[in-house]
């Protein structure tokens, strides 16, 4: 079983939602991603999503294009990325960590080279963002080999042909986008997204993961009550961005991302 | 590859691939809009109805048809192939670009969508989406990198003036793909009302063939004119290649005429060799950007490096993907003219014709300018002057050291 697999049916077990931090790989600093890393997950993190820095973060809000840029400005690559996954897997050989980026890295480096090093590291799971099933089936041949999940994104938009469409194709768990917009704005209706996340359960047994706005302990015990999983990543992108500018040590990052990450999973646990 | 198999007119196939380029690379949100937006374009570009208001209003708004015009002059003082000028310039707004705004504006009227969104980076796209918006009477949004805002000013305050609302983009390299990122990013937000109009043969599928459709009225024209006033075909046609709309809008009519050569001129900036320029095509590798794979300016990472051009308009690291399948099938040539052989040729048209050309097609004029003169006189060639100069006598005059 992988371990995305085998860490949704613990937590089944148990009653709790998966919370998965993103961050973006080398921000605010490419010396202290794996350090983090570990600090979120013994503070609570299920899951790691680790975003892989582009120049043309399209789908992103303005919080992760400027952590993009930041990353960029350390020149932190794609094989950068995957050995901080390497150095991460060296003491924890247990939690997921999925990456999630746009096509153009993975392009250059070329899907087969790409597989083989991402399996290499220890990564988990894939999101393309910009890579939609109809043309996603290299990269989808590239990885099955190696068993990395192609996790893919449902939007509100999507209409029910093509929602079957990514279910036959999707594996590790299915990422709703919880609305209309990019990474980090506002606006949520969690009405709208229980209904879609109920529908969604009759067209897939993947677990369910939902994220886009979600900001805060209450949100995020919001969508922990119908969800599987629950993504955090603005929130956080901005949280680090804006203590590295006050203190840039390992230590006060490490402190604000692990107060966060308790102050969501408690919420999420019903703790608060 | 051998280009003889391939029939040019049958591409995109249907999932917009032109050969291993273009394609549908976007993220899951967009992919309900360009699927109602690809079956609106197929059923409408065959509706008698559709087409005839289509005709009306290039003919009495827009102006159509643009002139051949016999550069003569210019002609005999190179001693080579008779050029010939095709006017875009001459268009309502000033430039090839409303050809394409008018044709999608129609189809988001019948979409019921009244929020037009756009980019642009020179801003003639942007002049001309806000010219439709205006007259339709629909909310109109411009995304215009920061940098661009700065070096055109006059085009920006048109915008305003036809009621658009002008978005300074800051992120970036504050250019025409920032522009780009940022409209895909208010599309998203706004998918229920908002029809996005690509400017060029870019993006994800249907808009590579759908802006060439609306655009190729141009070679379609152009072919009637040059039987008409020589009797024969061209020998070659010229255009300049940004993103590439006023070239496939030439060359597509023309495609199957495997005796006419075909030349697309990408900004060579200070010269392929110095790094600075904005010629994929020329100096490039494929890749995925902006929702097809085709040609970009990249580093060995997968990240899309900063461009330059004199010309805004050219200024972009991608290319229309047909422009990058020709370019393998050996179908059409791809060249680069720098900043100061555009200039010049910028000066010599305007002192020669009585003309002045945008900075755009300033370098297809350049490249026209080498390859007559070493055709004999009873050649043809066809450049397109997709748009005028009015627009960049400030950025002329800077360089010159004169205020004006």
């Amino acid at each position: 079983m992988s371990r995305i697999a085998a860490t949704f049916s613990r937590l089944q077990v148990s009653g709790t939602t998966a919370l998965i931090p993103f961050m973006t790989a080398g921000h605010p600093h490419p010396d202290h991603t794996v350090a983090l890393m570990h600090g979120m997950v013994a503070a609570g993190a299920n899951l790691l999503e680790l975003g892989v820095p582009f120049s043309d973060p399209m789908a992103d809000g303005p919080v992760i294009q400027r952590a993009n840029e930041l990353a960029l400005e350390f020149h932190v690559t794609l094989d950068d990325v995957l050995s901080m996954v390497q150095q991460f897997r060296q003491q924890d050989a247990t939690t997921p960590v999925i990456l999630m980026g746009y096509l153009n890295p993975i392009e250059v480096m070329g899907y087969e080279r790409f597989a083989a090093a991402a399996a290499a590291a220890g990564v988990d799971g894939v999101i393309t963002v910009d890579l939609p099933p109809e043309e996603g089936v290299p990269l989808l041949d590239a990885l099955q080999p190696y068993a990395i999940d192609t996790i893919y994104l449902i939007a509100p938009t999507t209409n029910p042909a093509r929602i079957a469409k990514i279910a036959a194709v999707a594996s590790g768990f299915i990422y709703y986008v919880s609305m209309k917009g990019i990474t980090g704005a506002g606006g949520l209706d969690f009405a709208a997204v229980e209904a879609a996340i109920t529908g969604l359960r009759q067209q897939t047994t993947l677990p369910l993961g939902v994220g886009f706005g979600i900001k805060s302990g209450t949100t995020a015990a919001a969508m922990a009550a119908f969800a599987d999983a629950v993504v955090v990543g603005s929130a956080l992108v901005e949280k680090l961005m804006q203590g590295w500018e006050s203190s840039a040590t390992e230590e006060s990052l490490l402190a604000l991302a692990q107060s966060f990450i308790r102050e969501l999973r408690a919420a999420m646990d019903g703790q608060l | 590859m051998s280009d003889n198999a391939v029939n040019f007119h049958q591409l995109p196939d249907a999932a917009g691939h032109f050969g291993p380029y273009g394609g549908l690379f976007v993220a899951e949100t967009l992919m309900g809009a360009l699927e109602e937006l690809n079956q609106a374009y197929q059923h409408y570009l065959k509706d008698p109805l559709f087409l005839a208001e289509l005709d009306n209003d290039l003919h009495h708004y827009v102006g159509r048809p643009s002139p051949l015009y016999y550069a003569e002059r210019w002609s005999h003082e190179l001693g080579g192939a008779k050029i010939y000028l095709k006017r875009e310039d001459l268009n309502h707004t000033g430039a090839h670009k409303v050809n394409n705004t008018i044709g999608q504006a129609l189809l988001a009227k019948r979409l019921g969508k009244r929020r037009i969104i756009a980019e642009t980076g020179a801003g003639q796209h942007g002049v001309a989406t806000a010219t439709v918006a205006a007259r339709l009477g629909f909310e109109c949004v411009i995304y215009m990198g920061a940098e661009d805002i700065e070096r055109q000013k006059s085009n920006v305050y048109r915008m305003r003036l036809l009621g658009a609302q002008v978005v300074a983009v800051q992120s970036g390299s504050k250019t025409l793909k920032d522009a780009l990122n940022e409209a895909m990013r208010d599309w998203v937000t706004n998918i229920d009302t908002t029809f996005y109009i690509i400017g060029t043969v870019a993006g994800p599928h249907p808009y590579p063939a759908m802006v060439r459709d609306f655009q190729a009225v141009i070679g379609r024209e152009a072919r009637q004119q040059i039987v008409a006033q020589t009797g024969k075909l061209p020998d070659a046609l010229v255009a300049c290649v940004g993103g590439g709309s006023n070239a496939m809008g030439l060359f597509y009519p023309f495609l199957e005429d495997r005796e006419v050569a075909i030349y697309g001129v990408e900004a060579a900036g200070d010269g392929l060799e110095s790094g600075r320029h904005a010629a994929p095509l020329c100096a490039g590798r494929p890749g995925v950007l902006h929702g097809n794979r085709t040609y970009l300016m990249e580093d060995d990472h997968g990240q899309i490096i900063a461009t330059h051009s004199i010309s805004a308009g050219l200024d972009y690291p991608g290319v229309g993907p047909e422009h990058a399948w020709l370019k393998d099938c050996g179908r059409a040539n791809y060249v680069a003219i720098t900043d100061n052989e555009a200039l010049a040729a910028f000066h010599h048209l305007t002192r020669t014709e009585g003309i002045i050309p945008a900075l755009e097609s300033s370098h297809a004029l350049a490249y026209t300018h080498q390859l007559a003169a070493r055709m004999p006189p009873e050649t043809s060639v066809i450049v397109n002057l997709s748009g005028r100069g009015d627009k960049d006598i400030h950025t002329v005059a800077n360089i010159e050291g004169i205020t004006v």
